[in-house]
């Protein structure tokens, strides 16, 4: 039953178990020396060496992003603001299963696509960190916190938000996802609104994530805020008739510029296409752009009063003056054409009708240098510096390379380009009564660059023939606003194409002001290849400009200033 | 003879010696271990992030082990000798089951999964194999000769190609030397040994070429852990500096950063000594290795105290299996040995070495209490 070997007792030892017990203890004991010996080693002798090592490890210094300066409008509207956001973050070791049912609401409530929730809460996860949902808004922060599940945690970012959205995103532009200015306004002012970001140390994990703050090594400094020369409202009124007029035109683009007559305030720019600031989501290179500064044309006829104003500034013709057009004019080799035969025309018929050939002969009654000199001084050719990155200064070929036939096609606005900015810039001078605004984004009381080019009196003039075209016979009866007196002047240009000028693809212009008595806006409007049927600037831009100079005359509170509609006012104030 | 031995019992002076001998808990050994688990607990709330609930689950293992632990000291020694042969077939059997059926588990198999636990084979082999060589050799003669030598060799080979091919490196080797230790104290001749050891030495270049890749990058890693710190030498690198950061007086209780800042990875299980060292520096470790030092002097000492072959074989094995689990685990935290996969006994968290280590302090407290006491 019981086999020998169990048998033997142990009465007596065996010496040979004795010497090989105490071997075996030798052994033992050798070993935990070399391990005491290898602990004496690492905790006394290189101690200081790797606790310099650990430190490099856990301790860092990381770099606090500032709070990025606010972009607001002239009336303290937020355009753009960093608004702290909530990221939302889990550890599965944390998580209770008692909760999982309330968790599962959370990740619907946060949208959590069912794969990466089944994989979160898988049984056997090892997974200590993971982002459930970045940068959600604060309201639905508030309450995934209310839940207080264990294992969901939170963490602080910022994000650019731009309340106005599309309607002013052109202007404001944009940051990317570390908060640096990528267009508009947002990179042009990148050094004001980013403010100086402060450094901390901190102790990290093994995953490089911040667990703990020690200590503040440099506090950041907020970005300063900007406060923009444009105006929400008007902004808004812009936006809504230019989308309007570039839908029911099928245009390639459009953009359209508002300024204050009296000191060069840009109150307004927008463009088509135009793209949602808030989303990456389809957004394309085509809608980012902001053309109204960016991209140039050629004016056309909208230059046409500038011709007549140096000419009456340079009394190289006076206000009475009969021009006989005949249909064509014989420039050297070239013809210039009207679209009909206008007869014999004075100055301001020349505009109203919108003459080639009246144009033209005033212009060749002036010199070259001079002629040359008048536009330059409005602005064409350079750059309106309003701090737009990219912005476009357009071109005015030189004087000295003119030929006739360039000297009066640049009389009616071919061989000169500008931006749609540029444009309503020079006609502030017609607005101020001869004082040329520069132009800018910021708000600001005064502009201290203003400069003389006309003389007040004839300012005046062209602007009184400018409203002759607003009238019924007008090339631009469609850009008249009931209660005030509207100038202005219309253009439609060929576009220029690889082989010459296009004969079916134009530009549709405008540029006005108003109230024509006292100006207060000064308004221009491109449209890029209306393709609906209606391509003349007297129908497709008019129409565009008159919405918002009522809607931005009526925002502004502008007194009225033609009599025939104030009938009333009139009779009660007598 | 053995009814005067049960009747001296009943004559001890001492109340509590009696009741504890009718336990057969062995007190100063309970002791050792008892302190060991507070020392684990303690750690491991550290280690593993102070999460009660993974306490709660080391404390559930612990109570299922203990529970076996104080099983096994009731089975009288005569039992696992008789059982021994059937035990080991046994073992070795679900050890083949393992490598047909077994299921993946961390890319290695390792697991038999009876769905509603799992069963590691290769953690009960452990104790079957000593047991196994143990009957095998007691049943002779001793010292061995040189044919039953072969067959113990044979038998000790058998489980532990089954492990390596697992591929578990570190509890074949476990398991090889828990028999080779049974062989030792069978009384093999030193020159014998002198003479394995050459052979073996020789041989390493041919062990070489038949480990595996990862086991190869292991010991390379272990001559040079600087090769590749952010990769296989990450480990080792964050683990001394773990040790070497603790100092003399360590960072205090919750204090690691290397731990708790998920810089050490397996904090909580196999490179736990490292969060140790850590925390209670030196002077702890020193303390450590000593309280181990104290437990295997008691199991020595039950050792030689057996009165048997077969228990004296068994105990001694099962002594320096329990050595060697220290000294490889905190010998490869520390960077004196390759990393291989061995938790530190009694501190580490998991299950399964939990339950075997208990299971074998089981084993020792029966052989200790089921003496027979001669009257002196």
């Amino acid at each position: 039953m019981i086999r020998e070997g169990y048998g033997q007792t142990g009465k007596v030892k065996p010496r040979k178990f004795v010497i090989r017990r105490r071997f075996l203890l030798g052994v033992m004991l050798f070993g935990m020396m070399a391990l005491a010996g290898r602990a004496v080693f690492l905790q006394i002798i290189d101690t200081q060496f790797l606790q310099r090592q650990g430190d490099m490890r856990h301790v860092g210094v990381v770099s606090v992003s500032a709070y990025r300066g606010k972009i607001l409008d002239r009336n303290n509207e937020p355009l753009a603001i960093s608004t702290p956001v909530e990221s939302v973050w889990v550890n599965p070791q944390h998580f209770n299963k008692t909760e999982q049912s309330r968790f599962k609401q959370a990740a619907k409530l946060l949208k959590v696509p069912n794969k990466k929730l089944r994989f979160l809460l898988r049984a056997k996860t090892d997974t200590r960190f993971s982002y459930l949902k970045r940068r959600i808004n604060p309201a639905l922060a508030e309450k995934i916190k209310a839940m207080q599940l264990s294992g969901v945690y939170f963490e602080r970012e910022f994000k650019r938000y731009y309340p106005a959205g599309a309607v002013s995103a052109h202007v404001v532009g944009f940051t990317d996802i570390d908060d640096v200015g990528q267009e508009g306004i947002e990179r042009g002012y990148e050094q004001s609104l980013k403010g100086i970001s402060g450094k901390k140390r901190v102790i990290r994990d093994g995953h490089r994530r911040v667990i703990k703050d020690i200590e503040n090594i440099q506090i950041p400094v907020s970005g300063q805020d900007l406060v923009l020369s444009v105006d929400q409202k008007i902004q808004y009124l812009a936006f809504k008739a230019l989308k309007a007029g570039f839908i029911e035109h099928k245009a390639l683009s459009a953009s359209l510029v508002v300024l204050d007559a009296k000191n060069g305030e840009v109150l307004a720019a927008v463009n088509q296409p135009a793209f949602n600031p808030n989303t990456r989501k389809g957004m394309k290179a085509n809608s980012i752009r902001n053309r109204a500064m960016l991209d140039v044309f050629e004016p056309g006829s909208t230059v046409k009063p500038f011709v007549i104003a140096a000419a009456l500034d340079g009394g190289y013709a006076d206000e009475d003056i009969q021009i006989e057009t005949h249909g064509f004019y014989r420039v050297g080799r070239n013809l210039v054409k009207d679209t009909r035969n206008y007869g014999t025309l004075d100055l301001m018929h020349i505009l109203k009708k919108s003459s080639n050939v009246g144009i033209s002969k005033v212009a060749l009654m002036m010199p070259r240098e001079y002629f040359w000199n008048s536009y330059n001084q409005l602005g064409f050719g350079v750059a309106a510096n309003v701090g737009f990155p990219g912005e476009a200064s357009g071109t005015l070929l030189d004087f000295q390379r003119w030929h006739d036939f360039e000297h009066a096609t640049l009389s009616y606005g071919y061989g000169v380009s500008t931006s749609v900015l540029q444009l309503a810039r020079a006609y502030t001078a017609l607005a101020d009564d001869g004082v040329l605004h520069s132009v800018s984004l910021l708000k600001r009381d005064e502009d201290d660059d203003a400069k003389r080019v006309f003389s007040a009196d004839v300012a005046i003039k062209v602007r009184g023939m400018l409203e002759h075209v607003i009238e019924r016979d007008g090339t631009a009866y469609k850009a008249r606003v009931d209660g005030y007196r509207v100038a202005g002047k219309t253009g439609t240009v060929k576009k220029a194409t690889a082989g010459g000028y296009a004969d079916d693809r134009y530009l549709a212009v405008f540029v006005g002001l108003a109230p024509a008595s006292n100006p207060r806006f000064v308004i221009a409007v491109m449209v890029d290849e209306p393709s609906a049927g209606e391509y003349y600037g007297g129908t497709v831009a008019a129409p565009i400009f008159a919405k918002v100079m009522a809607g931005a005359l009526r925002v502004y509170g502008v007194a009225p200033d033609k009599e025939e509609t104030m009938p009333v006012l009139l009779t009660g104030a007598e | 003879m053995q009814k005067e031995t049960r009747s001296e019992q009943f004559h001890s002076p001492s109340v509590i010696g009696f009741l504890l001998r009718k336990l057969h808990i062995d007190i100063p050994l309970f002791i050792g271990i008892v302190l060991a688990c507070a020392l684990s607990f303690l750690i491991l709330y550290s280690a593993g992030g102070q999460e009660t609930a993974l306490l709660i689950r080391q404390a559930t293992r612990i109570g299922v082990a203990f529970i076996l632990m104080i099983i096994l000291a009731h089975i009288n020694p005569r039992q696992f000798y008789r059982h021994s042969a059937v035990l080991y077939g046994f073992g070795v059997m679900l050890l083949i089951a393992v490598l047909i059926f077994g299921m993946i588990g961390k890319g290695a198999q390792r697991w038999l999964d009876f769905g509603f636990f799992r069963f590691q084979p290769s953690e009960m082999i452990k104790i079957t194999t000593p047991m196994m060589i143990a009957w095998f050799l007691a049943s002779d003669t001793l010292p061995p000769r040189p044919k039953q030598l072969f067959y113990a060799t044979l038998l000790i080979a058998v489980p532990t190609v089954l492990i390596a091919k697992q591929p578990d490196l570190g509890t074949s080797l476990l398991v090889a030397s828990s028999g080779a230790a049974v062989i030792f104290f069978a009384g093999l001749s030193w020159r014998f040994m002198a003479a394995i050891t050459v052979v073996l030495a020789g041989f390493t270049p041919v062990l070489w070429h038949f480990m595996r890749d990862y086991q190869k990058a292991r010991v390379l890693t272990f001559l040079n852990p600087e090769a590749d710190p952010m990769g296989k030498g990450y480990h080792i690198i964050q683990s001394k500096i773990a040790i070497g950061s603790g100092g003399v007086h360590g960072k205090g209780w919750l204090g690691s950063t290397q731990s708790n800042l998920d810089f050490l990875p397996e904090s909580s299980t196999d490179f736990i000594f490292a969060v140790f060292a850590e925390e209670f520096g030196l002077s702890g470790c020193l303390g450590l290795l000593i309280l181990y030092l104290l437990i295997i002097s008691r199991c020595l000492y039950i050792a030689v105290q057996a009165q048997d072959t077969y228990s004296r074989l068994l105990a001694g094995s099962l002594t320096f299996t329990f050595f060697v689990y220290v000294f490889v685990n905190i010998g490869m935290v520390i960077g004196i040995l390759p990393v291989v996969g061995v938790p530190l006994p009694l501190i580490s968290y998991g299950g399964t070495s939990m339950v075997t280590l208990l299971a074998g302090f089981g084993i020792l407290m029966s052989i200790h209490t089921h003496r027979k006491l001669l009257p002196t």
